[in-house]
């Protein structure tokens, strides 16, 4: 796994405010990897910086070995980008504004109808190629920013906010394209505030806070550092109070029990044939056992909690 | 630092993008509906009368541009305030266009520079705007063709020709400022209404500023003499004030190449005017001699905004 994109303390000022104070990044090959944070916490600007299209203003950025400020040509041909507000030339169908990015790349013209044709179909709009995009549902209008980026078949797509103004099933839909892309070895950098959706395609993330990185690594890990534990049990069982013989189980960090019955324990490994054997000696009625994976919303939640209460 | 790759990748694809977007859009119908009216209606009146005359007129083709019959202005005074709306509606929302459509991020993140993107749009609207003058050009050179049975003369050719070369420097001028404005304006609606603006400004209302400034410009005269030349003196400020105007350059241009006549276009005292033959044409050339600042003139002022715009633009975020 070699380093597509790496940046070494990229900043980005507009005036007198630091939009992007001094990040480090580094996204391997065939690798998901999501930019997570709040608005205005600098995502988009890293991208854009990382594309050549705004200037950088300290530190070092390589794309594929390329300096985007230098050879911005050489980077874009090689990467694709949807952005977060993604427009089209509405009187245009949805295949002559393919036809016009296509031929903006420097598509050969004798093989671009082909690639229209195969981007359209790979994000379901065969049957919408030659209506007006102006008719286009939200849904329909993202997988055409998709198929935009397909056309150009780059070695990294960079999708900002691709989930944006989606509902739940178009969103799942989008996340699936986007898994798919991950099985043709391209490298995606995608952003988004909405952590629950997309925790499920990243393979690493950096949570973005105030233009930093506050957090970088796999879902799993950063549960496992900011929540203690990486596995959340919930077991449900009735008869006897098993708090005290849960805690004392080696790997529990901790329990809870919200309502009587129900049990929630943070354990630092997967404690669930422990906590079985546990409830059943106690004579308890065990009625389900669950394993919950700690969502990243929480692991974001709960670390700026504690930076808020550390300060 | 250098930028690797060329400024120019993708500037044709824009060009025949934008050249398209143009020709089939419905605000190309409107002015070029408005433009056969106008060609027609001046055409009817200006034949007409040149039907009736029967003075031998060695440019009697030229005069199909500039006669007019009392209510209706002559073709030329309807395309020196016609062809900077035409222009304006072309360029006004070229760039922030592009903004509000949310398509400027997805363009150029192709491997194209913003260079080839501005430029291209420049380019295709400047070519619209020459294709559609020509085609008028043409149309009424064929109808006086037709209607006047009269071939033109090799000279008036040529003439012709320049006139149309200059309307299309006169349409750059309106073009690059409507460009000018579009980039600095996030609201098409705002471009369009400042672009008008200006183009009422010196329509309009640039004569009567400088009836009002020119006089500043010259001290009070103390006797006789000196109210001589002080009154020459305010002429001369008011003829430099009123050439700012690119409505003043394009009018002594094209009255200069249409009436052979026309030998100064400044003041001319009576000294000057000693030996001259007067009511001869001038050939060609001379002419030519004569509206060179003009054209000059017209070109700068196409250049400079243009420059502005592109510097502008060049700095601008790309997330608006």
């Amino acid at each position: 796994m070699t380093a597509v994109i790496e940046a070494r303390g990229l900043t980005k000022r507009y005036g007198g405010i630091t939009a992007v104070d001094g990040i480090d990044l580094e996204i391997r090959r065939g690798e998901v990897f999501g930019l997570l944070g709040p608005n205005g916490s600098g995502k988009t600007t890293t991208i854009l910086m990382l594309l050549g299209l705004t200037d950088v203003t300290a530190g070092s950025v390589r794309v594929l070995g390329l300096d985007p400020a230098r050879e911005p040509l050489a980077v874009k041909r090689r990467v694709g980008y949807m952005p977060d507000t993604v427009g089209f030339y509405e009187h245009l169908s949805a295949r002559a504004n393919l036809r016009y990015t296509g031929r903006l790349a420097g598509i050969d013209r004798a093989v671009l109808d082909e690639r229209i044709d195969a981007a359209l179909a790979q994000v379901g709009l065969s049957e919408a190629a030659d209506r007006r995009v102006g008719a286009f549902s939200a849904g329909m209008r993202r997988r055409l920013g998709l198929a935009d980026v397909l056309l150009k078949e780059p070695e990294i797509a960079i999708l900002d906010e691709p989930t944006n103004d989606l509902d739940p099933t178009a969103t799942r839909e989008f996340l699936d394209l986007i898994l798919a892309l991950k099985g043709r070895n391209i490298t995606v950098l995608l952003s988004s505030h909405l952590l629950e959706r997309v925790q499920a395609v990243c393979d690493r993330v950096a949570l973005f806070h105030r233009g930093r990185v506050a957090l970088e690594g796999t879902v799993a890990a950063l549960a496992q550092q900011v929540l203690g534990g990486g596995h959340r049990i919930i077991l449900e069982a009735d008869g006897a109070e098993l708090e005290p013989a849960l805690e004392r189980l080696q790997g529990v960090v901790g329990v809870s029990t919200p309502e009587p019955g129900r049990y929630v324990i943070e354990a630092s490994e997967d404690v669930r044939a422990a906590v079985a054997a546990e409830a059943v000696h106690a004579g308890a009625a065990v009625k389900s056992l669950a394993l919950e994976q700690p969502s990243l919303a929480e692991v974001y939640a709960s670390y700026f909690r504690r930076l808020r209460d550390a300060a | 630092m250098r930028r690797e790759g060329s400024p120019w990748t993708g500037l044709a694809t824009v060009v025949a993008k934008e050249m398209a977007d143009h020709l089939t859009s419905a605000r190309m119908r409107i002015l070029e509906g408005l433009i056969v009216l106008i060609a027609a209606g001046t055409l009817y009146t200006s034949i007409g009368m040149l039907r009736r005359t029967t003075v031998e007129d060695p440019f009697l083709f030229l005069r199909l541009f500039t006669i007019a019959d009392a209510p209706l202005p002559s073709f030329l005074s309807f395309l020196g305030f016609f062809v900077p709306l035409m222009a304006i509606a072309l360029g006004f929302d070229s760039i922030n266009g592009e903004y509000a459509r949310r398509t400027l991020s997805r363009v150029l993140a192709q491997p194209i520079y913003r260079d080839a993107l501005i430029l291209g749009k420049f380019l295709a609207s400047l070519a619209t705007l020459a294709l559609t003058l020509a085609a008028l050009w043409l149309i009424v050179t064929g109808a006086g063709l037709l209607f006047l049975g009269v071939p033109p003369s090799g000279e008036e050719v040529l003439r012709g020709i320049g006139f149309l070369v200059v309307t299309i420097a006169y349409a750059a001028v309106w073009l690059a400022l409507a460009m000018l404005l579009s980039t600095t304006f996030r609201q098409a609606a705002t471009a369009a209404l400042a672009a008008l603006a200006v183009w009422l400004l010196f329509s309009i209302f640039w004569p009567i500023i400088v009836d009002f400034l020119a006089p500043l410009f010259v001290g009070q005269p103390a006797d006789l003499v000196a109210a001589l030349q002080a009154a020459a003196d305010r002429a001369q400020a008011q003829l430099a004030l009123s050439r700012v105007s690119p409505n003043t350059l394009y009018g002594e241009a094209t009255l200069a190449l249409l009436n052979p006549e026309t030998r100064t276009l400044g003041l001319v005292f009576f000294g000057q005017l000693q030996n001259a033959i007067v009511g001869a044409p001038l050939p060609l050339g001379q002419s030519l001699l004569l509206i060179w600042p003009h054209v000059t003139g017209l070109a700068a002022a196409a250049i400079l905004l243009f420059t502005l715009t592109y510097v502008l633009f060049q700095r601008q975020e790309v997330r608006a």
